[in-house]
């Protein structure tokens, strides 16, 4: 972590300051600063520790500089100081100025820029997102990366996992984005995602439908359509069978059915079968079961009396039913309209309303491997004699969890957040990839939105530095925290 | 009691072990669901990538597991003829100067940070902390607006640049801190021999940085490597790296799956060796580099 690479260099940092002054000043004759005494350097922590370490051993030379001239640092400052100027700090300063004009830079608009990006119905959608995207995705990112750590510290194969779990870190967001756009493809059998829910879902509900199944529509039928259900238009009382001759099965569903055959009632059963009345190469008799006539298997039938259902069969493979034990009467033979609803046609991920959870995806998908690393590490550096106490003292693995493990990890899980939360303002690639050209507005994060208003056919470069300013601003705190715990891990 | 006591392990029941044994069997099931999890999807592209188009259209990539005779290389075939070679080497003729340049010039500052002394050092330094977590898109138009009066849009020269510039900040922060380790006995006895300051850096200091260059190199490789937005707004089609060239077929994605498909498993190959073989220095730069 920041410690480990932090740690060991405060104190050569310090000796740099107040040490090597021996040896140079007798070697280098001569940097005008050589003899003079010199104040400190401005870094007033590095300058005063160096004063301390250095007082009881050399008093009289910690203040005399040693090494190089100031003046060379300046070429061993320039290349960089030149890139970071012009390609970073000017851009910032003209972006300010530019976004205070409109779309070509000719007429002076004012804050106009930000008041549209507070305005604009695209715009706030934008930042609607990038609100939900800071709220969940660190959390979870973080949160994930967590329970990773902790349930792999006693795992043998624990290196394996972490390198699995941490490997899209390696991949491009392009390529994630290839990958998730077929991860989420809606079609059950194509995409992955899909086809497990199905499977899953198919486990406890084996609900076959005959979306296209309906009733030939003639008089000498013996049922109809009524309300989405089909009925038998005569009553039937027990011991009669009742026929369901359907239509318009797609061939494939039924390929593998078995063949028809009539029911049998028996004494006090009512009966029937459910079929495609439809001889495959013609022939056959309408509203008979032929012999090579496909049963419907699993068709959910009811029969009701005086608009109340009574019972409730299912059918065979060979698509017969029965009923026992009815009272004497007649009853309608019903199918519910349950039977010919359309199968699960997988759940829409990249429509408008679950494309930013599914996009949230993704992204966890890329980033809990860092955050587990980062974590596992803050885990591994915590005493084991602190958990051993505690353990010893009673205390359960939850209450050592939470009241010694989760504290003394706080700096590390700050870090993890704070990371994430950054990544999640800028995020760009995964949006821009994932969400296809048709619910991109709704998808639209702020860095995809300054691409698109600026370069992306937007042609505004007003709007567009007013939104990268923005963003500077949104990652503003981040800076100042950032340089905080610098200076604190310095002093 | 005795015996357990001496021995240090607490007592245990024969139910405590039973319910440890299948708690952790229990975690071991979870880890490995969530394993599998983690790598379905990239199996899934891989498996895509090696079928046809028709039999991508028709089944899951899945159902090709169990008869592995679907399996062809022709949608890589197709796309080595079609042209995408040439931003395979765009994207290493950007990526590996990128690296050189900022290894090279973040080391010299990092050495000047770590090591000399002038006024302003350490204000200078928090100012590059500061630039850590700039988004680059604050510097596009500006950038885009200088590159076109200077003509280097459109050009590698000008994505390298940027990167460049961009990936200065995380290296100097890195290296800087790296040097700062470094004893100050070495340096002290080569500046002794009468060594200058740029041979004390080329030849002391930075040799012993080799892990702190090796961690930066790597992430720095990755980044650049697998950037899309600084290609999308810098490159023109000629100079575009493969992420462009991928990006730019997104559009009909359901037909174009036979080259976006290989398209991003060769763009991602190259990473992939590299993450395996210096993983170690991977996460040792990401945790110097956290605060980003």
């Amino acid at each position: 972590m920041t410690n480990r690479l932090d740690g060991p260099q405060d104190p050569p940092g310090d000796t740099a300051g107040g040490s090597s002054p021996g040896p140079n000043d007798t070697l280098r004759p001569a940097p005008d600063a050589g003899p003079e005494v010199r104040t400190p350097p401005p870094g007033a922590p590095t300058g005063d520790t160096s004063a301390e370490d250095a007082a009881p051993v050399k008093p009289a030379k910690k203040a005399t500089r040693l090494g190089p001239p100031p003046s060379m640092a300046i070429w061993f400052l320039l290349p960089g100081a030149l890139l970071l100027g012009v390609m970073v700090i000017y851009p910032i300063i003209y972006s300010i100025f530019r976004s205070l004009y409109d779309a070509n830079g000719d007429g002076f608009v004012g804050a106009g820029n930000y008041a549209t990006i507070f305005s604009d119905s695209a715009t706030l959608i934008t930042i609607r997102n990038n609100l939900i995207w800071v709220v969940v995705a660190p959390l979870l990112v973080t949160a994930m990366g967590l329970i990773f750590a902790v349930l792999t510290e006693r795992i043998r194969w624990a290196t394996a996992f972490k390198l699995i779990v941490f490997m899209p870190m390696a991949v491009s967001l392009m390529a994630s984005g290839v990958i998730f756009r077929l991860v989420y493809e809606q079609a059950p059998d194509r995409g992955v995602a899909n086809a497990v829910i199905t499977s899953v879902s198919g486990l406890f509900d084996s609900d076959q439908g005959y979306p296209d199944a309906r009733p030939r529509e003639n008089d000498q039928a013996p049922v109809a359509a009524s309300q989405g259900a089909v009925v038998s238009k005569q009553p039937a009382a027990p011991g009669r069978a009742v026929l369901v001759p359907l239509v318009g099965v797609k061939p494939g569903s039924i390929a593998s059915a078995a063949p028809a055959k009539a029911a049998q009632p028996g004494p006090g059963e009512l009966a029937g079968t459910v079929w495609v009345d439809f001889t495959q190469g013609g022939g056959g008799a309408v509203n008979q079961v032929d012999p090579t006539e496909k049963g419907l298997v699993g068709v959910t039938v009811e029969a009701v009396r005086n608009g109340a259902v009574q019972a409730t069969a299912r059918t065979e493979a060979d698509g017969t039913f029965r009923f026992t034990g009815l009272a004497p009467g007649d009853y309608q033979v019903r199918l519910p309209s349950s039977n010919f609803q359309a199968p699960f046609n997988g759940i829409s991920w990249l429509g408008p309303t679950l494309i930013t959870p599914a996009i949230i995806g993704a992204f966890i998908w890329v980033w809990a491997g860092f955050a587990m690393v980062l974590i596992a590490a803050g885990l591994a550096a915590i005493p084991r004699d602190a958990l051993e106490a505690a353990r010893i003292d009673g205390a359960t693995e939850w209450q050592v969890f939470r009241k010694i493990t989760v504290p003394l990890l706080a700096p590390v899980l700050l870090v993890v957040f704070v990371t994430m939360i950054i990544n999640t303002l800028k995020v760009f690639d995964l949006v821009f990839v994932i969400a296809p050209g048709s619910v991109q507005p709704q998808a639209n994060v702020i860095a995809l939105e300054m691409w698109r208003v600026s370069f992306g056919g937007g042609g505004n470069q007003g709007l567009g530095s007013a939104l990268s300013i923005f963003l500077l601003v949104l990652v503003l705190p981040f800076m100042v925290l950032n340089i905080r715990r610098f200076r604190r891990d310095n002093q | 009691m005795t015996t357990s006591t001496t021995l240090g392990a607490p007592p245990r029941s024969v139910a405590g072990r039973v319910v440890d044994r299948i708690g952790g069997g229990l975690v071991q099931a979870v880890l490995v669901l969530i394993g599998v999890f983690w790598l379905v999807p990239t199996l899934g592209l891989f498996v895509v990538s090696l079928r046809e188009e028709t039999a991508n259209n028709s089944t899951g990539w899945w159902t090709a597991l169990t008869k592995p005779a679907e399996f062809t290389l022709k949608s890589y075939s197709d796309l080595l003829a079609s042209g995408f070679t040439a931003s395979f080497w765009n994207t290493v003729f950007i990526t590996v100067p990128t690296t050189l340049l900022v290894i090279g010039i973040a080391a010299m500052a990092a050495y000047a940070f770590a090591w000399m002394e002038f006024p302003g050092r350490d204000a200078l330094f928090l100012v590059v902390v500061g630039l850590l977590v700039v988004p680059i898109q604050i510097a596009l138009i500006p950038v885009a607006k200088l590159y076109g009066t200077v003509g280097i849009f459109g050009s590698i020269a000008g994505v390298v640049l940027f990167h460049v510039a961009f990936g200065l900040p995380f290296a100097i922060f890195l290296l800087r801190n790296f040097f700062a380790g470094i004893p100050s006995s070495l340096l002290e006895a080569a500046r002794m021999d009468g060594a200058g300051e740029w041979k004390i850096f080329s030849t002391v200091v930075f040799p012993l940085a080799k892990p702190a260059v090796a961690s930066l190199g790597i992430f720095q490789f990755l980044w650049v490597w697998n950037d899309l937005l600084v290609a999308l707004v810098f490159a023109n089609t000629e100079n575009q790296p493969m992420t462009k060239a991928l990006q730019s077929q997104m559009r009909q994605f359901g037909t174009n799956v036979d080259i976006l498909a290989p398209g991003a498993f060769l763009s991602l190959i190259i990473p992939l060796i590299l993450f395996f073989a210096f993983q170690r220095y991977f996460v040792q730069g990401m945790m110097a580099g956290s605060v980003k």
